[in-house]
């Protein structure tokens, strides 16, 4: 199977300009009706729907940051009704509070769909057994490509995260020959089954895998393919526009194909907002373009990236997104868990045995990213007794990992022994080699 | 009752040392020391001979400290005198949390302990003839 939908990931970039304008025309109409914040912004820039008239207007229209979903908390930004909404995603947000995504059935459709196209990509088709070992839940990961999966018409393995043993015994006796999960899970596979003899094409049948959730490198991928004798496809996803699916490589990795008949990238320097030319490095910002539950126009990813429009030896004619270079916030991934340095703060500063002055060190150990916070004891603490001290630090770790949704180990130090800076602070020291 | 001083010390090489060199170099002479480690942190508990001295020069240097009450008793030289101590402790319901021994000037020995209940252990051991310091 060379495509899932052959029309449109194939067609003329003349066609599928015709289709983005019509598209976006029928977007910001929807918009404007239905979404309370859009016309608000709209109007203050004195923008008519009307105005826009192809997709080479999109520069007029407003941009979409974080903090307009998290104003809108929780319904918002919804341009449907409940009785249209059919699903929830959310992922973390800088205060603790969630950003939250609102699906209707077409949305979880056309989502399922993008992720199918990716599936194939990867070498996937209607004979695959999938292997889906991102978790399921609120993050997107999981349910996003399992509904792909069965799109596909391939049967999915719903193994969700964690229990490698299980995992193994799956994939071994079921025969997956496509899994879904994080870069670094598959290296942390492949150990496993380097140590229990297990052996790729022999008695592993994995030909194609698809990652994503977390940064990862060409190194990586090299390393992936050798060991597994496998394609490894890297894919682009955020819960706000659509988990994963949104972009996704194909066997000649050209950059990852953007399904960019519904959902339009642009580049846009991060400072002055200017939009970039192919080829140059910024922040990667997205508008809808069919979304019916919560469409966004030009969200803020804070990805930073580039985009290509050379031509691909797959046939298929999107503009592709090069590998995520970095973020223009302070956003950590941690394990495929957004963590942010504010969501660790908020944490400290309820807890009266410690000083909010805290350092987050990230690391990657046999391919497991591990985060560590160091913060300072109260000078008011009792230090004489190790069972005391000892509780302080396991509660901290308890209340960080229920706020943080991922687990860090907590270092105490004695006060004044964090470095304090003049200005920006530097919190984070990420040592993970990628 | 004897005042104890507890300092925190990060699980890092030469952390006891520049502890230590911090009383050198405030003059306070230490009668007894014991360190309590983890996998991530010590803590040293010390008995001076000048506690205001060695707290006023310790946090000056930055260190966690905090200064506790234990329980002081003196052992006499002979096989069993811990044992029945401590025997009469936990009779009277006595938990210690932490005790260690130490000489004192005058040579005999002695151990000081930590316990919720100061003033009922210090009870016991008077009733039980021991020499509570």
């Amino acid at each position: 199977m060379q495509y899932f939908q052959k029309d449109i990931e194939t067609m003329s970039k003349d066609q599928k300009k015709v289709l983005q304008s019509e598209r976006l025309v029928k977007m910001v109409k929807y918009v404007y009706e239905n979404q309370k914040p859009y016309r608000a912004k709209m109007d203050a820039i004195k923008l008519k729907p009307d105005d826009i008239k192809s997709i080479d207007d999109i520069y007029k229209l407003p941009y979409t940051v974080k903090q307009d979903l998290r104003d809108a908390y929780p319904f918002g930004m919804m341009a449907r009704p409940k009785k249209d909404l059919v699903r929830l995603h959310a992922s973390s947000a800088t205060t603790g509070k969630l950003t939250v995504a609102g699906y209707t059935m077409n949305d979880i459709d056309v989502w399922g769909e993008c992720a199918a196209r990716c599936l194939v990509m990867a070498g996937g088709d209607e004979e695959s057994i999938v292997h889906v070992a991102y978790g399921y839940g609120l993050f997107t990961g999981g349910l996003g490509m399992h509904y792909g999966a069965e799109k596909l018409g391939a049967v999915v393995v719903p193994a969700s995260a964690g229990n490698t043993q299980k995992q193994i015994q799956l994939i071994t006796d079921f025969g997956a020959d496509i899994i879904c999960c994080t870069p670094s899970y598959i290296i942390y596979l492949a150990e496993e089954f380097e140590k229990l003899g297990l052996k790729p094409g022999v008695d592993i049948k994995l030909k194609g895998g698809i990652f994503g959730a977390e940064a990862w490198s060409e190194g990586m991928r090299e390393d992936i393919e050798k060991r597994l004798g496998i394609r490894a496809c890297d894919i682009y996803g955020l819960s706000e526009i659509a988990g994963p699916g949104v972009a996704c490589d194909c066997q000649y990795k050209t950059g990852m194909h953007f399904q960019d008949d519904h959902f339009y990238p642009e580049i846009v320097d991060v400072d002055t907002l200017e939009p970039l030319p192919y080829g140059e490095s910024g922040e990667l910002v997205i508008t809808t373009l069919t979304k019916e539950g919560m469409p966004l126009l030009r969200y803020r990813t804070r990805d930073i990236a580039s985009l290509n429009d050379d031509p691909c030896p797959c046939g298929r004619t999107s503009v592709k997104l090069n590998k995520i270079t970095g973020r223009s916030d302070d956003m950590l991934i941690i394990r495929g868990v957004n963590v942010f340095p504010s969501q660790i703060e908020s944490v400290l500063l309820k807890n009266s045995d410690i000083q909010p002055h805290y350092h987050i060190n990230v690391d990657r150990v046999n391919n497991l990213d591990t985060m560590e916070i160091v913060v300072e004891l109260s000078p008011s603490i009792s230090v004489d007794e190790v069972a005391h001290v000892e509780e302080i630090r396991r509660k901290l770790a308890a209340d960080m990992a229920s706020a943080l949704s991922v687990s860090a180990k907590i270092t105490l130090v004695s006060p004044g022994t964090v470095a304090r800076s003049e200005g920006k602070a530097k919190r984070i020291t990420d040592r993970r080699k990628l | 009752m004897i005042k104890q001083i507890a300092v925190f010390l990060e699980n890092e090489a030469g952390k006891a040392s520049a502890c230590c060199k911090v009383l050198k170099d405030a003059g306070v002479n230490l009668y007894a020391l014991s360190i309590a480690d983890t996998k991530e942190f010590g803590i040293m508990r010390i008995i001076t001979e000048d506690n205001a001295a060695a707290l006023s020069a310790l946090k000056s240097a930055g260190y966690l400290c905090s200064e506790v009450d234990l329980v002081g008793v003196e052992v006499p030289d002979r096989a069993g005198a811990l044992s029945d101590l401590l025997i009469a402790l936990g009779k009277g319901g006595i938990s210690v949390e932490y005790m260690y021994s130490y000489a004192g000037v005058d040579g005999h020995a002695k151990i000081a302990f930590k316990t919720a209940m100061p003033e009922k252990a210090i009870l016991i051991l008077n009733e039980i003839g021991a020499k509570v310091i």
